[in-house]
């Protein structure tokens, strides 16, 4: 508790004052999206429709991000060469 | 001192509406509802008319209505929208968001009484319903008081110690559709009087401060999820804002009586005959100038009666109420909504738990009247005086709560 700020500390009106950058929030997914690079063709059609940006185009690929990942399985269902396979997490 | 002012014959609503214009208001967002829907209608026609700047959006519900201004609030603008009874009740969910987020938006709520049964006439239990939303509420007498009200509004609204949102009612059609002479201050005095609504500065750690809206430049997160580490935190701000929000109320009613020559008793309570008053009654709206005349008349016949209009519910202004009150033998409460179940009606209970640590304090009852706008005539009243003044000798109370007018 005691690293918890008090109500004068900290900004009015609920705002986050700390980064999402700093918050990773991907601990709760069950399945994993797991990208076969052989089958993508780069559509980018599942970068497009992660509702999280979890997953990205690094210039040459699009990469997964598991510390955003929640794991809804959207990637794997508008990919339209079933490139991205949900994986059950250890 | 005062400007010269235009006198207008409005209702209630267009008076409304036309504070609004005056108010260089950036958006507005409603859906009609009787006894409300004026105050919008006159509002687009300023719109359509190319009168007013404002980002007028018409919405498919008041629940959509509170959210835009939300929306557009956070974005930094000044804000309005204006609803009704099952209006207010279908944005109830949004009604706290709003204050939640410390959004100075304004909203004008014509009272009106909760279905059911379905009833389109005035009574306090749409407003009363909300009274713990974190909103400051005030309630006006009549349509000059309701266009002065709104002016106000955005400036306690605004203040930099307050940022909560504020609902100024006016009575179902008892105002709202009432035409009066009210008098319109210049533009340009209004305009200069609200000024621009400036943001204030959040300090985030690392970032410095920056200003609290959504702004690309200094991104922030509105509305995020917020458990128990820290829900709690962001609601004693809220009870710290709400009472900040005493000093300001008074100060900006002092203010506009010095561009207006109009102000409203200390900004909280107006009270008429009260030095010397052995009975008093508390009221709030429009039945406030019936019981006035009534007290008027009374006094005149040498009773010793007065009259407390409460005309800012929230913050509640105990410690006026006390000092207004504490030599009063006896106090009647009218309460126009109904308290199933409780102790009395919501200003009742507010007023005897005011006094309950004071050593000197009046016999309180409880009056319940008006309820979907069943009228209140001065009879009314005086038999009410006539009650007080019985209890005021004898000490002694009846019964506690009582339903006026009922058969
Ligand atoms: S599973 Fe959902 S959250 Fe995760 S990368 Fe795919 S679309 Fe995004
Ligand atoms: S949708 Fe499938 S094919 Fe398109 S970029 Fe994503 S993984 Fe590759």
């Amino acid at each position: 508790m005691s690293e918890l700020k008090g109500w004068r500390e900290i900004p009015i009106a609920g705002v986050t004052w700390k980064s999402s950058m700093e918050t990773k929030t991907g601990d709760w997914k069950t399945f994993k999206p797991v990208i076969d690079q052989n089958k993508c063709i780069k559509c980018l059609i599942c970068w497009i429709s992660c509702p999280d940006m979890a997953i990205q185009w690094n210039g040459e690929k699009v990469v997964e991000n598991y510390d955003y990942c929640k794991g809804c399985g959207i990637c794997a269902n508008v990919c339209p060469v079933k490139a991205i396979k949900m994986v059950k997490e250890e | 001192m005062s400007v010269r002012q235009r006198v207008m014959g409005l209702n209630g609503d267009e008076a409304v509406a036309w504070a609004v214009k005056q108010c260089d208001v950036d958006f507005v967002s409603a859906y009609p509802i009787t006894p409300q829907t004026i105050i919008v209608e006159k509002f687009s026609e300023f719109v359509a008319n190319g009168e007013v700047e404002t980002e007028f959006v018409p919405v498919e519900s008041e629940h959509s209505a509170l959210s835009a201004c939300i929306g557009a609030a956070a974005l930094g603008a000044r804000a309005f929208t204006a609803t009704a009874a099952n209006g207010l009740a279908l944005m109830w969910e949004i009604v706290y968001i709003a204050s939640s987020l410390r959004l100075p938006i304004v909203m004008a709520v014509v009272n009106r009484a909760l279905s059911g049964p379905i009833n389109i006439h005035c009574d306090h239990s749409d407003s009363m319903g909300c009274r713990d939303a974190s909103w400051i509420q005030i309630y006006t007498e009549n349509a000059q008081e309701a266009y002065d009200t709104v002016i106000q509004a955005f400036r306690i609204g605004e203040h930099p110690d307050v940022q909560l949102p504020v609902m100024v009612t006016l009575d179902g059609f008892l105002i709202s559709h009432t035409l009066q002479n009210v008098k319109i201050l210049p533009d340009e005095v209004v305009k200069d009087f609200v000024g621009v609504r400036k943001p204030v500065e959040v300090e985030i750690p690392g970032r410095g401060r920056i200003p609290l809206i959504l702004d690309p430049e200094n991104p922030l997160t509105f509305g995020p999820l917020d458990l128990y580490d820290y829900y709690f935190e962001h609601k004693v701000q809220q009870h710290e804002a709400i009472e900040k929000a005493r000093p300001v109320i008074k100060q900006i009613n002092e203010e506009y009586y010095k561009i207006s020559g109009r102000k409203y008793g200390d900004g909280f309570v107006e009270t008429y005959g009260l030095e010397d008053a052995e009975t008093a009654i508390i009221v709030l709206g429009s039945t406030a100038g019936t019981v006035r005349y009534v007290a008027k008349e009374l006094r005149r016949k040498g009773y010793k009666v007065g009259m407390l209009r409460l005309r800012t519910f929230r913050p509640f202004p105990y410690r006026e109420l006390v000092e207004a009150l504490r030599h009063v033998k006896a106090v009647g409460v009218m309460d126009r909504s109904g308290a199933y179940g409780a102790y009395g009606g919501p200003v009742y209970i507010e007023t005897k738990a005011a006094f309950y640590d004071e050593d000197e304090k009046p016999k309180i009852l409880n009056y319940i009247y008006g309820l979907g706008g069943r009228d209140t005539p001065p009879t009314m009243i005086r038999k009410v005086y006539e009650e007080l003044l019985e209890v005021s000798r004898t000490g002694k109370i009846e019964k506690k709560m009582k339903f006026l007018g009922v058969r």
